[in-house]
């Protein structure tokens, strides 16, 4: 028994700024996760075992293999445990969408801290704060003083504050994919140069979609997807939906496209492009049926929320990263 | 501000523009310095990525030359370009970037004397603007 249990990986999964469906994958191997239990002790993870951090600072550095880190930076918190859990893992892979390129919450770099308090806990229709109390890091109480995380102005990659062995993309990734990656680690096998990206295809979307598509991509106008009656086997993009295919990595078995929905880009970029964003207004940009300013602007304003679309889950980790926000001449 | 030089990016096709602004040097015109030249085959090469890196890196103000519609080498490239453009245009005003960093213009293989005018004008307006915050931004993750 004690033989077996040395050989045993020991596995953690940690949540930064994550909504919590990364970790709901991980369970999603439904009865695989008895294999996975077989192979792997899982140390550490909050939304299924009680093991505190204070529990994490005490284990010896390298003591996890294999740390599946999922969410993005947003505050101190998720650093100070991001920073932890490196020096307590030998493998770090970013797990998802959030740790790899920011994700959704990454999309809070269209605002900063400010506005986003402003709107929060002053300005929103339901809030009542006469005093305009915000959250403080610190706060002092006569029983001594309350501390909590600290919100960062930008929303960070996990790759932004630690180094990163690994990125298994997804919103939320695959759970096969992450079975095999499992796997593969469990088995011994020689693992993949650092940084590279597991559990997906090097190719785009649209190699793995089976959607018809023609040479023919015209288009006088931009669609939401409720907008048009889906033929359901047209090229989303030449019915003038848009569709993330084209600059975004396959590997998840285009489960969107299969459901009738258009991809979003939640696996991120193939290899080699840092912007999906840019290499998504390239393409659909040709795709444009007018050589006219003024009906090219027409055309484009059809589609809705350009950065928004293009960006969703990839803002913290595009070159810009960030909206500009106003400089604001402080006056005290 | 007043000593403000900015430091603006030019893409300019080879068939055309570059040609163009050949024969401004060559003419011995004299144009605003503040114009990095970069040529590339066709204006429709100038993928949106290439003037988002050059924000990033430090430009000021971006500029893409290509043939004048119509006259294009590969055909339709300055097309393709002028639709990149209205999207970059519009994508930098929603991160709350100056729209005006970043112009288009045709020039032909025997303007050079537009070229000149027009390096000049391109200088003036990002001059006016000031310099551009987000290499400082992008460096300082707060």
């Amino acid at each position: 028994m004690d033989k077996e249990n040395k050989e045993k990986l020991k596995l953690a999964v940690y949540w930064g700024a994550a909504c919590g469906g990364c970790c709901v994958s991980v369970l999603d191997v439904h009865e695989k996760l008895l294999d996975i239990v077989a192979a792997a002790d899982l140390v550490f993870w909050p939304i299924a075992l009680d093991v505190k951090y204070a529990d994490v600072q005490k284990m010896p550095e390298g003591h996890i293999d294999v740390c599946l880190f999922n969410g993005a930076i947003r505050n101190s918190e998720n650093e100070l445990m991001a920073v932890m859990l490196r020096q307590k893992s030998k493998i770090m892979v970013a797990y998802g969408a959030c740790a790899q390129m920011g994700g959704i919450p990454g999309l809070g770099n269209f605002h900063d801290r400010k506005s986003i308090f402003d709107r929060v806990y002053k300005d929103s229709e339901s809030t009542e704060n006469a005093e305009g109390i915000t959250p403080q890091p610190k706060y002092d109480v006569k029983e001594g003083r309350l501390d909590i995380p600290a919100f960062y102005n930008d929303v960070k990659t996990l790759r932004d504050v630690v180094c990163v062995d690994y990125f298994i993309p997804g919103c939320p990734p695959q759970s096969e994919r992450l079975l095999e990656v499992f796997m593969a680690i469990s088995s011994g096998a020689e693992l993949p140069s650092k940084e590279s990206v597991l559990g997906a295809l090097d190719k785009s979307q649209c190699d793995e979609c089976k959607r018809k598509k023609t040479d023919n991509k015209k288009v006088d106008r931009f669609y939401r997807p409720w907008e048009i009656e889906d033929d359901g086997e047209t090229c989303f993009l030449e019915q003038g939906v848009v569709c993330m295919g084209p600059a975004t990595r396959g590997g998840c078995g285009v489960r969107c496209i299969e459901g009738n929905a258009p991809c979003r880009g939640c696996y991120g970029p193939p290899p080699d492009v840092t912007d999906p964003g840019a290499k998504m207004m390239s393409a659909i940009a040709t795709m444009i049926d007018s050589n006219d300013e003024e009906e090219i602007t027409e055309i484009m304003a059809s589609i809705d929320d350009i950065a928004g679309t293009f960006y969703r889950f990839s803002l913290p980790s595009s070159i810009l990263r960030r909206k500009l926000m106003p400089e604001v001449v402080e006056v005290d | 501000m007043a000593n403000f030089e900015p430091k603006i990016v030019a893409f300019l096709c080879n068939w055309c523009s570059y040609t163009g602004a050949d024969l401004a040097g060559t003419s011995r015109m004299k144009y605003a310095h503040n114009i990095r030249i970069i040529r590339v085959m066709c204006s429709g090469r100038v993928d949106p990525t290439f003037v988002l890196k050059s924000l990033r890196e430090g430009a000021d103000g971006v500029l893409i030359c290509g043939c004048h519609p119509g006259d294009c080498h590969y055909h339709e490239g300055n097309y393709k370009c002028l639709r990149r453009y209205e999207f970059i245009k519009q994508y930098l005003t929603e991160m709350g970037i100056d729209k005006k960093r970043i112009r288009l213009d045709w020039i032909s293989a025997s303007e050079g004397k537009q070229f000149a005018e027009l390096a000049d004008a391109m200088t003036e307006q990002v001059a006016e603007l000031g310099p551009c915050r987000v290499r400082s931004i992008m460096e300082n993750v707060t």
